[in-house]
């Protein structure tokens, strides 16, 4: 295995390049044009833009009655953008939605496609072999002439977006703005969706007409997760493209029973997964950490406000108070209640003596200072929101966490330093020393 | 009661405007005079919006023509800015409010070249007048409705246009929101700019518009505000549709009727 890493990072043949390079720009290309697509919310272009191309790439072999990639990119191009154009045409023509216009013409021509692609291969030309490697790809071949047509394209490509960046980026974001400035829109979309076209063209040399979607959507949906600026986008976009471009040529080296085409789309898949669950912000991983941390500290909160309403009981905050005590003022789960309490006294909040728990002076402020904002969100609810005073309390459940020292102040303004709530307990203040009657 | 103005900032001549055939404005005739703050109002689906956007060139017209400092929109596109409805784009877009600002620009930079520093001076001075300017960089799906409306409106002043068209642009914003953007328009009407704003709250338009334009399918009055924001013409405009003339929209939709022959 390790000779063959070694063989493929230095190129020990000719062939390795041509299907490393061929990769990687096919791949960047595509998930750069690709980011435009998707952020227009046109993730399905792809698609039928690539089952489009089938009829293309039949009609100019049986015309030319070569495999010249200059000529199979023409026809290809062709039937690609014509579809493009009917199913724009059929929406804004007909009562037809935009979805079923998109299976419309999908299907249509993939339909013709294959019914081309049948017929060549029933007739006999000898030359036609290979032409259905376009139905699943085959990066492998990426040789010679092809590979010089695919570059060229993928270095247009890449030109293209470079000079009309800042229109694609305004067309993308609000089409009628740009209208309004003069910009020749319909031309700068007619540009987007050549060089969509051009993108899709060559993508399925290598991966083929099913998984072309996830070469132009994936990549962009993967790196929309790390970042809020379109050029930081693109950059990222390109770059997991290059990545699994590599990744994929050099998995079908090293195994070569394994496709290119798939492989890259497999490594794209991943990428995406990963995005999706560890991406800061916007990842699954990180809101449920945010979760699990809002119910510990939610679960601290309440205890020490448990304790310090049984001090307000008894006029003694700083008891010692057995587990049973304390579940009897609310119902917590025994094992929950014991891992919280654990985590109070590791955090200083409370002490224990055998079984017995109690707060410290800082637990007593913490727990203080939930009581109260407990209490004076109830009183702002009857008092501003008019919310009857038995409905306030689930509702300042879940507040009492949440209200920042600032909101805390700008509260206690507005309800001018208040002394009881609604169901005329008193509200703390802030300055009020411990009771600790002992008895 | 449509009172016309002498050499008008904005004139409309006859204008039909039809989506599938169906007209939605029917033979509308209006001017408004230079440096006046205009409001369009009317019942929902009266055609507020479909007016500003066919003045935009948005729609295309079945028939009329419109013309904005005695000129064509094509020949004086740059004196003219255009605020959408802010629900009119998606706020989760990757940009910063500073990008989304620039593109008041692009109009000015052309194509081809980048945005220069001058351009970015001016977005940021229009973000400071919309009082944005501490939010520059920050992503704009974590605007607030009111914070987006002011983007909005900081990308049209960048545009530094002479005649203003903004759909909307108190809907859904907050107090301060629509307090600071009153002022700018009277800031800009008082420097000879005219502004055009498509309006829901009728109890606002007395104190904010000194020209109305009463739509409902037809013009039902055009003129300035004392004399034309009365009890019997908001009834007129309000008092439900001409169904007669709804009909005959339906019907053209229906058998496919050209509105000019």
């Amino acid at each position: 295995m390790t000779d063959r890493l070694w063989e493929f990072v230095t190129f020990a043949y000719p062939n390795i390049k041509y299907v490393v390079l061929g990769s990687i720009l096919l791949s960047i290309s595509s998930a750069v044009v690709g980011c435009f697509t998707f952020l227009k919310k046109k993730a399905l272009l792809g698609d039928v833009i690539s089952h489009a191309v089938l009829p293309g790439i039949c009609l100019s072999f049986i015309v030319s009655g070569s495999k010249n990639p200059f000529l199979l990119i023409i026809g290809a191009s062709i039937t690609g953008w014509i579809s493009i154009v009917a199913m724009d045409y059929i929406v804004r023509s007909s009562k037809i939605k935009e979805d079923t216009a998109t299976g419309l013409s999908l299907s249509v021509f993939f339909g013709i496609g294959i019914l081309l692609l049948t017929y060549i291969q029933h007739s006999g030309n000898a030359a036609q072999t290979g032409l259905d490697t376009f139905l699943f790809g085959n990066a492998a071949a990426l040789i010679g002439e092809d590979l010089i047509a695919f570059s060229l394209i993928a270095v247009i490509i890449l030109v293209v977006v470079y000079f009309f960046y800042k229109e694609f980026k305004l067309i993308s974001f609000d089409t009628q703005f740009a209208n309004t400035l003069g910009l020749p829109v319909r031309t700068l979309e007619l540009i987007l969706t050549s060089i969509t076209v051009l993108a899709v063209v060559t993508g399925i040399q290598a991966v083929g007409v099913v998984l072309m979607a996830a070469m132009l959507i994936t990549p962009a949906a993967a790196a929309r997760f790390w970042t809020n600026r379109l050029s930081i986008m693109l950059t990222l976009a390109a770059i997991f493209g290059a990545f699994s471009g590599i990744t994929g040529a050099y998995i079908s080296y090293a195994s070569p029973s394994m496709p290119t085409g798939p492989w890259i789309v497999m490594v794209l898949s991943i990428i995406a997964l990963i995005s999706f669950f560890f991406a800061p912000g916007k990842g699954i991983l990180i809101r449920v950490f945010k979760q699990y941390q809002n119910q510990r500290k939610f679960l601290g909160e309440n205890l020490l406000k448990v304790f310090y309403t049984l001090g307000e009981s008894n006029q003694n905050f700083l008891s010692y108070r057995s587990q049973e005590e304390l579940m009897a003022k609310r119902a917590f789960k025994e094992s929950t209640l014991a891992k919280g309490l654990t985590r109070l006294s590791r955090e200083g909040f409370v002490t224990h003596h055998r079984a017995q728990w109690a707060l410290t002076k800082e637990g007593y402020e913490k727990g203080k200072r939930i009581v109260r904002l407990h209490r004076m969100w109830e009183l702002y609810l009857t008092e501003y929101l008019k919310i009857a005073p038995d409905h306030v309390h689930e509702d300042a459940e879940s507040i009492e966490h949440v209200i920042t020292p600032e909101l805390e102040l700008r509260l206690e303004r507005l309800l001018d330093h208040p002394s009881v709530d609604p169901h005329k307990a008193p509200i703390p203040q802030k300055q009020q020393p411990i009771i600790n009657n002992e008895q | 009661m449509i009172i016309q103005t002498e050499n008008p900032a904005l004139e409309i001549h006859d204008l039909t405007v039809s989506y599938d055939r169906k007209p939605v404005l029917w033979g509308i005739d209006l001017s408004v005079p230079y440096g006046s703050i205009c409001g369009i109002i009317g019942p929902n689906g009266a055609g507020k919006s479909t007016l500003i956007k066919s003045v935009m060139g948005l729609i295309p017209l079945s028939s009329g023509y419109i013309k904005i400092f005695n000129q064509e929109l094509d020949e004086i596109r740059l004196k003219v800015s255009y605020v959408p409805q802010r629900e009119s784009v998606d706020w989760d877009f990757p940009a910063s409010v500073l990008d989304i600002v620039m593109m008041g620009r692009y109009g000015k930079v052309g194509l081809f070249r980048n945005i220069r520093k001058a351009d970015k001076e001016a977005a940021m001075n229009a973000l400071e007048q919309v009082g944005m300017e501490k939010f520059y960089r920050r992503q704009i799906s974590q605007l607030s409705g009111g914070q987006q409306q002011r983007v909005f409106l900081a990308r049209a002043l960048t545009q530094q246009a002479d005649i203003y068209f903004m759909d909307e642009p108190f809907a859904g914003v907050d107090a301060a929101t629509e307090k600071a953007i009153i002022q700018i328009l009277r800031r800009l009407a008082g420097e000879g700019k005219t502004i055009v704003v498509v309006h829901h709250d009728l109890q606002s338009v007395s104190t904010y518009f000194n020209w109305i334009i009463m739509l409902n399918l037809r013009l039902v009055a055009s003129g300035p505000t004392e004399k034309v924001f009365t009890q019997q013409l908001l009834e007129e405009a309000y008092g439900g549709k001409l169904t007669l003339l709804s009909e005959v929209g339906e019907l053209m939709k229906k058998e496919q009727v050209p509105t000019r022959e």
